[in-house]
C-alpha cells in the first residue's frame, strides 16, 4: 500500500542548519517540510520589509536550499514544503528559484502560498466590520491600530495543496499553520476531501507532533540521558498510511529517540484542551489518538479524531510597544544570591537618581530560582548566581541610558562581581502579541505557481 | 505512603500560547495515573504555581496517554513578546511541577519507568 514519508528537518528559525540536509540524505523522503515562524517572527520580519522591500522572509531558508541542491538532484520525487516567505513570501520564492538555477535545477517549480497578510487590508477588515478582537481581552484591534506592524491569517493545507496541484516541488508559504504543512502533502497525495475530517485530525496529529523537529525524537524529553545520544539526534518523520494512520520514526543510526514517552510528552505541547485542537483545517481531538511501539524507533500512531472546523482563521498581529533591555553580571562569592539582588537594586537606584524610572523592570538571580520565580528556588548558598536585569519602557533614550548602567557595578558594587564581557545589552523594539479570529470568508488565500 | 516529587510518578513538558502557559504530566503506569487524577487537581497546581500570578488554571484530561494537561492563563508576564523573565515561554514550568512533593503509596511512587528508551 501506497505511503507517504514527510520529514521535518526545521523546528523553528534557529534550528540546526545541518538537520535539514541529514534528514534529506537519510529519510528516503518524499517530503521535506520546513518551519521557521514562531509567534513574533513575523513581526520582525514585517520590519525588515518597511526598511527593504526585497526583504522579510527567513533568510536561512535559501542557504539551506542550496545545501538540499544533492539531494533533490539524487531524489527526483522529492518535494519541499516551508513557512519561509514570512512577510514576503514571493521574494523568499524567487529567491530559492534563483538557487535551484544555479544549482542545475531550473526545471524544479517554484510553488508560492499568499494571501495571509492581512496588513494592506487593514483599516477595509475593520471597517467592514472585522474588529479583530483580542481573544483574551476582547478589546477591537482599532485600540492599537497605528502601532500595528503586522497581521497575518494561519491559513491551512488547502492553498499549498492547490500548489502541489499545479506542479510545485518547493513550496514557499507565509503564515501557515505548522501542521498544515503536514497535512498538505497526505491530503495531496491520497486526494482527501477536505470534509473528511478524521483523516484531516489524523494528519494533523503527524504535524504537531513533528512540527518541532527534535522535540520528537527525544529532545526536551525528560528522561533523555546519556544513552539518548542527542549529539546525533535524528529529525522526525511522518509515515502516512492513505487512512490516516502513520508512523513516527527517524533515520537509521542516528541519536535520539522515538518512543510512546516523548510523543506523548509532544502530543500535549502547546496545547490547551486536547480533545478540541484547533488548526485552520480541522477541530482536531487528540484523546482519542493511540501511541503503540511498533518495533526499534518506530511508533504507530492510530484514532486521531476530527471535531468539526472553525469559519474563522486564527490572526496573528503585532504592534509596537516601546523598547527593552536585558543584560546581566555574575556575583560569586558569601551570600551570592543577596548581593546579586541587592546589585539589581543599586543599579536600578542609581538610574533613578539620574531621572530614569521604567515602566517595567525584572531583577532575577539566575542559579537561586528565577526560572519559575517564587516556586523553585536555592536550597542553600550557590557559591555564584548571574544577576540578570530587564527593563521595558516606551522612551528609547531610557532603556540605551539602563545598558549603561551595567558596567559601573563592576568597581563599585560588591566584591565578587565580575562576567562584563559580552559589553552593553543591545536595545530592542518591543512587538507585543495581539491574537485574534478572522472569518474564512474575509480571507483569500492564493496559490501559484513561479513560471 | 511515601513522601517523593511528583517526577518518581510522571514525566511531563511545558510551553506557551501567547500570554498563557500550558503544563503537561504525564503518568508512567495506569496505577500513577489514577492517582494523579484524583490528587492532582487544578486548585492543587494553582496554589504551587501561585506566585506567578496566574488568573485561572484550567485541567484537562487526555487519558489516552496518562496525561493531565494544565492551562496557567496569564501566567508569562505577558508572554514571549514582553515579558522580561528568562523563561519567558514557561519552558521550565512542567519540571517546575515534578519537583512537588506528594504523599503517594508506595506502589505508585516506585512505579518503573514505563517507556524506556528503545
Amino acid at each position: 500500500m501506497r505511503r507517504v514519508r514527510v520529514g521535518n528537518g526545521c523546528g523553528f528559525w534557529g534550528d540546526s542548519p545541518d538537520a535539514p540536509v541529514r534528514l534529506a540524505d537519510a529519510g528516503r523522503l518524499d517530503y521535506l517540510t520546513l518551519e521557521y515562524l514562531a509567534e513574533l517572527t513575523m513581526s520582525i520580519l514585517a520590519v525588515q520589509r518597511q526598511k527593504d522591500a526585497a526583504a522579510g522572509f527567513a533568510t536561512d531558508f535559501p542557504h539551506v536550499l542550496g545545501r538540499l541542491a544533492r539531494a533533490l538532484a539524487e531524489q527526483p520525487q522529492l518535494k519541499i514544503i516551508t513557512n519561509a516567505g514570512g512577510m514576503n513570501p514571493h521574494g523568499c520564492a524567487a529567491k530559492a528559484k534563483d538557487v535551484l538555477a544555479q544549482a542545475g535545477l531550473g526545471s524544479r517549480r517554484v510553488g508560492v502560498v499568499s494571501g495571509d497578510d492581512l496588513m494592506p487590508r487593514l483599516d477595509e477588515l475593520i471597517a467592514a466590520g472585522h474588529t479583530l478582537n483580542h481573544l483574551d481581552t476582547g478589546e477591537p484591534l482599532a485600540a492599537v491600530r497605528d502601532r500595528v506592524v503586522s497581521a497575518n491569517a494561519y491559513l491551512g493545507a488547502a492553498p499549498i495543496v492547490e500548489a502541489l496541484r499545479l506542479g510545485a516541488d518547493v513550496v514557499v508559504t507565509g503564515r501557515v499553520a505548522d501542521a498544515s504543512l503536514t497535512v498538505a502533502p497526505a491530503a495531496h497525495e491520497f486526494g482527501w476531501d477536505f470534509a473528511d475530517l478524521d483523516r484531516l485530525a489524523a494528519a494533523t496529529v503527524a504535524g504537531h507532533l513533528i512540527e518541532c523537529g527534535a522535540q520528537a525524537t527525544g529532545g526536551l524529553w525528560v528522561d533523555a540521558d546519556d544513552a539518548t545520544h542527542l549529539e546525533t539526534v535524528g529529525y522526525p518523520i511522518a509515515d502516512l498510511a492513505a487512512d490516516g494512520t502513520f508512523t513516527v520514526t527517524k533515520p537509521d543510526g542516528t541519536g535520539g529517540v522515538v518512543n510512546v514517552a516523548a510523543l506523548a510528552e509532544q502530543l500535549l505541547y502547546e496545547v490547551a484542551d486536547p480533545a478540541r485542537y484547533f488548526t485552520p483545517d480541522v477541530v482536531a481531538d487528540f484523546t482519542t489518538v493511540q501511541l503503540r511501539q511498533a518495533g526499534p524507533g518506530v511508533v504507530a500512531v492510530t484514532g486521531g479524531t476530527g471535531r468539526g472546523v472553525t469559519d474563522t482563521y486564527k490572526v496573528s498581529a503585532a504592534y509596537r510597544d516601546g523598547y527593552m533591555a536585558a543584560g546581566t553580571l555574575t556575583i560569586a562569592g558569601p551570600h551570592a544570591a543577596a548581593k546579586a539582588r541587592r546589585s539589581g537594586d543599586i543599579m536600578l537606584d542609581r538610574l533613578r537618581q539620574a531621572g530614569f524610572t521604567f515602566a517595567h523592570s525584572l531583577v532575577e538571580t539566575i542559579g537561586a530560582g528565577a526560572c519559575v520565580p517564587g516556586v523553585v528556588t536555592a536550597a542553600g548558598d550557590p557559591p555564584e548566581v548571574v544577576l540578570r536585569v530587564a527593563v521595558r519602557d516606551p522612551r528609547r533614550a531610557a532603556v540605551e541610558r539602563f545598558a549603561r548602567e551595567f558596567a559601573p557595578l563592576v568597581t563599585s558594587g560588591y566584591a565578587g562581581t565580575t562576567g562584563y564581557t559580552t559589553g552593553r545589552p543591545p536595545v530592542r523594539e518591543v512587538f507585543a502579541y495581539w491574537p485574534a479570529l478572522v472569518a474564512k470568508s474575509a480571507v483569500e488565500a492564493k496559490a501559484e505557481v513561479l513560471s | 505512603m511515601t513522601r517523593v516529587p511528583l517526577s518518581a510518578l510522571a514525566h511531563g513538558r511545558s510551553g506557551d500560547k501567547g500570554n498563557h502557559a500550558n503544563v503537561a504530566v504525564i503518568a508512567y503506569t495506569d496505577a500513577g495515573f489514577a492517582w494523579l487524577r484524583e490528587h492532582l487537581t487544578a486548585e492543587r497546581v494553582a496554589a504551587y504555581f501561585a506566585p506567578l500570578g496566574a488568573t485561572k488554571v484550567e485541567r484537562f484530561e487526555a487519558a489516552n496517554v496518562r496525561g493531565l494537561n494544565f492551562v496557567l492563563s496569564d501566567a508569562l508576564a505577558g508572554g514571549a513578546s514582553t515579558s522580561l523573565r528568562t523563561d519567558t515561554q514557561g519552558k521550565t514550568f512542567a519540571l517546575a511541577l515534578l519537583r512537588m512533593e506528594v504523599d503517594a503509596p508506595s506502589g505508585v511512587a516506585s512505579a518503573p519507568r514505563a517507556n524506556p528508551s528503545l
